[in-house]
C-alpha cells in the first residue's frame, strides 16, 4: 500500500502527459475539421504507405547495426576493471551531453560533397563519395544518435552476470562458444530487449536526421511533422498517422520481445 | 480580467503616446522599461521568417534592441521558415504573438479566417512613407486594413558560375540532369508548385486540378535530381559551395554573393512570382498598442534603411528604398540593384493569391505524397522480408522447444 502512494506522482504525471496525449491523438484521428466522426483520416493513411515502410526498414537496419556494435562493446565494458569501466561509461555518454540537433548539425559538415571526409579523400587524390542525402546516411545518424541506448541496457545486464556462472560452464567442458550460446546470451536476453526497444522505437519516428541528412527522402517522422508543424497544417491526418505507426511499432516490438521472451524461457531450462 | 485588460491597454496607449515622439530622435536617451499595471515590463512577441532582421552583426543595428532602447519594450523575437509553418503555429499553439510577418497570400487567408486583427493606423502615422503603389489595388488586404508591407522582392533561380557556365534563362535548367543531385528545391508546396507551374506556362492561382497534377507530375520528374528540399539551409549550402542551382528569393542572393562571389542570380523567362511580406497583428495578440509601435518603429526612415540594407531584400518605404538603391550601387554595382528593384517586370510575373480550401487541401496532400515517394517497392518488400524472417525465427525456437519438452 505504502510503495503505492510513492509511485503517485509518477502516475499523475503519466496520466496527464502520456494518457491524456494519446487519447486525444485517438479523438484527432477519427475526427473532421468541423469535428463529426470520420474513418477518412485512417483511409487515408494508406497512401503514406512507402514512408511507414521506408522508416520501419530504416529503422530494423539502424537497431540490427546498433546491436552488432553495442553488443560487444557492452561485453567489453562490463567484463573490464572496475576504473576502465567507469571511463569507458562515460565516453559511451559523453556525446549525450551535447544537443541532438547539433550533433546532427555536425554530420552533416563532415559528410557533405564539401565536407571533411570528402575534402581529405579529395586531397589525397580518391574522388568525393556520395555519403549524403541518402539512405545509409539516414541509418548513419541513427546509429550514431541511439547507439548509447542500445550499450547501457546490455552493459548494466551483463555486469550483473556472476562470473562463476561462466566459470562453472567452463569447469563442466563447455567451449567458448557453448559458454556465449547457452549462458551468455540468454543471460544478457533482457538487456538486449530493452536496448532493442530503446533504438528501434525513436528510429521509426525520428524526423530530424531524415531531412538533414536524407535531403528529399521522408520518413513518416518528417511527414507527421509537417502535418502539425511544417508546411501543410492537417492535425487530423497527423494523428490518424501516428496512431497507424504507434500500432505497427507496437506489433514490431511484439514480435522481438516474442523471439527473446522464448530464448529466455528456453535457458531457463535445466 | 476584461477590465484590466482595457486598463493595461490604456495605460500602454498613454505611455506609448507619451513616449513615442520622444523615441522619433536616434540620439535620444535609452527609454526605461515600459511597466504594465503589475509592474512587469511590457513584452511583445515577433513572430518572423528566419535571417529576415538586422541583427546587430557585422556593425548592423540591431533593430530589436533599438526598439526597446527607444520604448522599453521588451522584444521576444522567434522566427518560422515557411508561411504554411507560420499559420500551423498560430492554429494549433497557446503562443499568442503580437506582430507577425506572412507574404501576401497567406495574409489574405488570414483575414479570410478572421486570424488577424484590424490595425489602427492612427498609432502607425509612419504608413504615409509606405509607397501608393502597395496601397492601391492591394490584392491580399484589399483597402489596407490588416498589413503594412515589410518588404517585397520576386524569385529567381540562384547558381553557382563556376559549377554551372551556360546561361541561366529558364525554369528547365533545374530540370537539367546535368545537374543530378546539384540541385536545391523549396520545401515549401506554394513556392514549389510556383516553379513547375510558371515552366509549364499555367497561372500560380489556377483553381484548375488538372494544371495542379500536372505541376505534380513536372516535380515527381524532377525528384530524382533534387539534392535536398530545403529553406534556410540554401544559406550554407550554396554559400560553400555544396549545390549548383537552387530557386529563391532575389534578397537572399545579394546576402549569399556577398559570402562567396560565385554566387549569381537569375530570373526566369518564364515568368516569376512577386511577393509582399507585410507585418500583421493577430487577432489574439497580447498588446496591440505595443505591437502597432513596433509596426511604426520597423518604417521609420533610419530604422528600415538599415535594416533593409542589412537583409538585402526590397524596401516598400520609399526613403529607405532610396537610400537602400544608392547603398546597394556602391556596394555592388548597378546589376544589383536590377536584381532586387528591377525597373520593368516581365509579363507573365504573377502575385500568389489565396486559393479555394479544397485546391490547399488537394495540392497540400500531393506535395506529402511527392516528398514521401522514393525508393518505392522495394522498401514495402525488403520489410516484409524482414518481419517473416522474424515470425519463421520464431515459429522454429518453438517448435524446437516443443520437441525438448516432448524428448523430456
Amino acid at each position: 500500500m505504502k510503495s503505492k502512494w510513492i509511485a503517485a506522482p509518477y502516475l499523475v504525471w503519466m496520466g496527464i502527459f502520456i494518457i491524456v496525449p494519446l487519447l486525444i491523438v485517438v479523438y484527432f484521428a477519427f475526427t473532421t475539421a468541423d469535428g463529426g466522426f470520420t474513418f477518412n483520416n485512417i483511409a487515408q493513411v494508406g497512401q503514406y504507405s512507402e514512408a511507414i515502410f521506408k522508416s520501419i526498414l530504416l529503422g530494423i537496419v539502424a537497431t540490427a547495426v546498433c546491436l552488432l556494435l553495442g553488443y560487444p562493446l557492452g561485453y567489453i565494458i562490463a567484463r573490464s576493471t572496475v576504473r576502465r569501466q567507469r571511463t569507458m561509461v562515460l565516453l559511451t555518454m559523453l556525446p549525450m551531453w551535447m544537443n541532438f540537433l547539433l550533433r546532427t548539425y555536425a554530420w552533416m559538415t563532415i559528410l557533405e560533397n564539401n565536407g571533411l571526409i570528402n575534402r581529405f579523400l579529395n586531397a589525397i587524390g580518391l574522388g568525393s563519395l556520395p555519403l549524403i542525402n541518402n539512405s545509409g546516411a539516414v541509418v548513419l545518424g541513427m546509429v550514431y544518435n541511439f547507439l548509447p541506448f542500445m550499450i547501457m541496457p546490455i552493459y548494466s545486464v551483463m555486469a550483473k552476470i556472476d562470473r562463476r556462472v561462466i566459470e562453472a560452464a567452463e569447469d563442466l567442458g563447455a567451449n567458448r562458444l557453448q559458454v556465449f550460446k547457452k549462458v551468455l546470451l540468454p543471460l544478457s536476453f533482457p538487456g538486449i530487449a530493452t536496448g532493442i526497444t530503446m533504438v528501434f522505437v525513436p528510429a521509426v519516428s525520428t524526423f530530424v536526421i531524415s531531412r538533414m541528412l536524407g535531403g528529399g527522402d521522408m520518413l513518416i517522422g518528417d511527414i507527421i511533422e509537417m502535418q502539425f508543424v511544417g508546411s501543410t497544417y492537417n492535425p487530423y491526418v497527423g494523428s490518424a498517422l501516428s496512431l497507424v505507426l504507434m500500432v505497427l511499432v507496437f506489433i514490431c516490438m511484439a514480435v522481438m520481445r516474442q523471439f527473446g521472451s522464448d530464448e529466455e524461457s528456453e535457458a531457463m531450462m535445466p | 480580467m476584461k477590465k484590466s485588460i482595457a486598463a493595461l491597454a490604456a495605460a500602454t496607449l498613454l505611455t506609448g503616446m507619451l513616449l513615442l515622439p520622444a523615441g522619433a530622435s536616434a540620439e535620444s536617451e535609452a527609454a526605461e522599461p515600459l511597466l504594465d499595471e503589475n509592474g512587469n515590463q511590457v513584452e511583445i512577441n515577433v513572430y518572423n521568417w528566419g535571417e529576415y532582421i538586422s541583427t546587430g552583426e557585422d556593425g548592423s543595428l540591431d533593430v530589436n534592441a533599438e526598439f526597446t532602447r527607444r520604448t522599453g519594450i521588451k522584444v521576444n523575437y522567434t522566427t518560422f521558415e515557411t508561411n504554411e509553418s507560420l499559420y500551423a503555429k498560430l492554429k494549433s499553439s497557446g503562443e499568442s504573438y503580437d506582430v507577425i510577418i506572412p507574404s501576401d497570400y497567406m495574409i489574405a487567408r488570414m483575414i479570410e479566417e478572421d486570424m488577424l486583427a484590424p490595425l489602427d493606423f492612427s498609432n502607425i502615422p509612419n504608413f504615409d512613407k509606405i509607397a501608393d503603389r502597395f496601397k492601391e489595388d492591394c490584392e491580399y488586404d484589399p483597402g489596407n486594413q490588416y498589413s503594412v508591407p515589410y518588404t517585397y522582392g520576386q524569385v529567381g533561380i540562384l547558381y553557382n558560375d563556376e559549377m554551372v557556365t551556360e546561361t541561366v534563362d529558364s525554369w528547365d535548367i533545374l530540370w537539367d540532369e546535368k545537374y543530378e543531385g546539384q540541385i536545391l528545391m523549396f520545401s515549401n508546396w506554394r513556392d514549389a508548385f510556383g516553379i513547375a507551374q510558371k515552366r509549364l506556362g499555367y497561372s500560380f492561382n489556377s483553381t484548375n486540378m488538372d494544371e495542379w497534377n500536372a505541376a505534380a507530375d513536372s516535380l515527381r520528374e524532377q525528384k530524382p535530381l533534387v539534392q535536398a528540399y530545403v529553406m534556410d539551409q540554401i544559406f550554407d549550402k550554396m554559400g560553400g559551395g555544396e549545390a549548383a542551382l537552387a530557386p529563391y528569393y532575389a534578397g537572399d542572393a545579394l546576402t549569399i554573393h556577398s559570402n562567396n562571389e560565385h554566387i549569381q542570380f537569375a530570373v526566369p523567362k518564364e515568368g516569376t512570382n512577386l511577393f509582399v511580406d507585410a507585418m500583421c497583428i493577430p487577432k489574439n495578440c497580447n498588446n496591440k498598442e505595443a505591437a502597432e509601435a513596433y509596426i511604426n518603429f520597423m518604417c521609420e526612415t533610419d530604422v528600415a534603411t538599415d535594416n533593409i540594407e542589412y537583409i538585402s531584400y526590397a524596401s516598400p518605404q520609399e526613403e529607405a528604398a532610396a537610400a537602400h538603391a544608392e547603398y546597394l550601387r556602391e556596394e555592388y554595382g548597378d546589376w544589383a540593384v536590377d536584381i532586387i528593384y528591377p525597373s520593368t517586370s516581365g509579363e507573365n510575373d504573377e502575385v500568389f493569391l489565396n486559393l479555394p480550401e479544397d485546391v490547399n487541401t488537394q495540392v497540400e496532400n500531393i506535395w506529402i505524397e511527392i516528398q514521401g515517394s522514393g525508393g518505392g517497392v522495394i522498401y514495402i518488400v525488403l520489410t516484409v522480408v524482414i518481419l517473416v524472417v522474424l515470425a519463421g525465427g520464431i515459429v522454429f525456437f518453438r517448435v524446437r522447444k516443443h520437441m525438448r519438452e516432448k524428448e523430456l
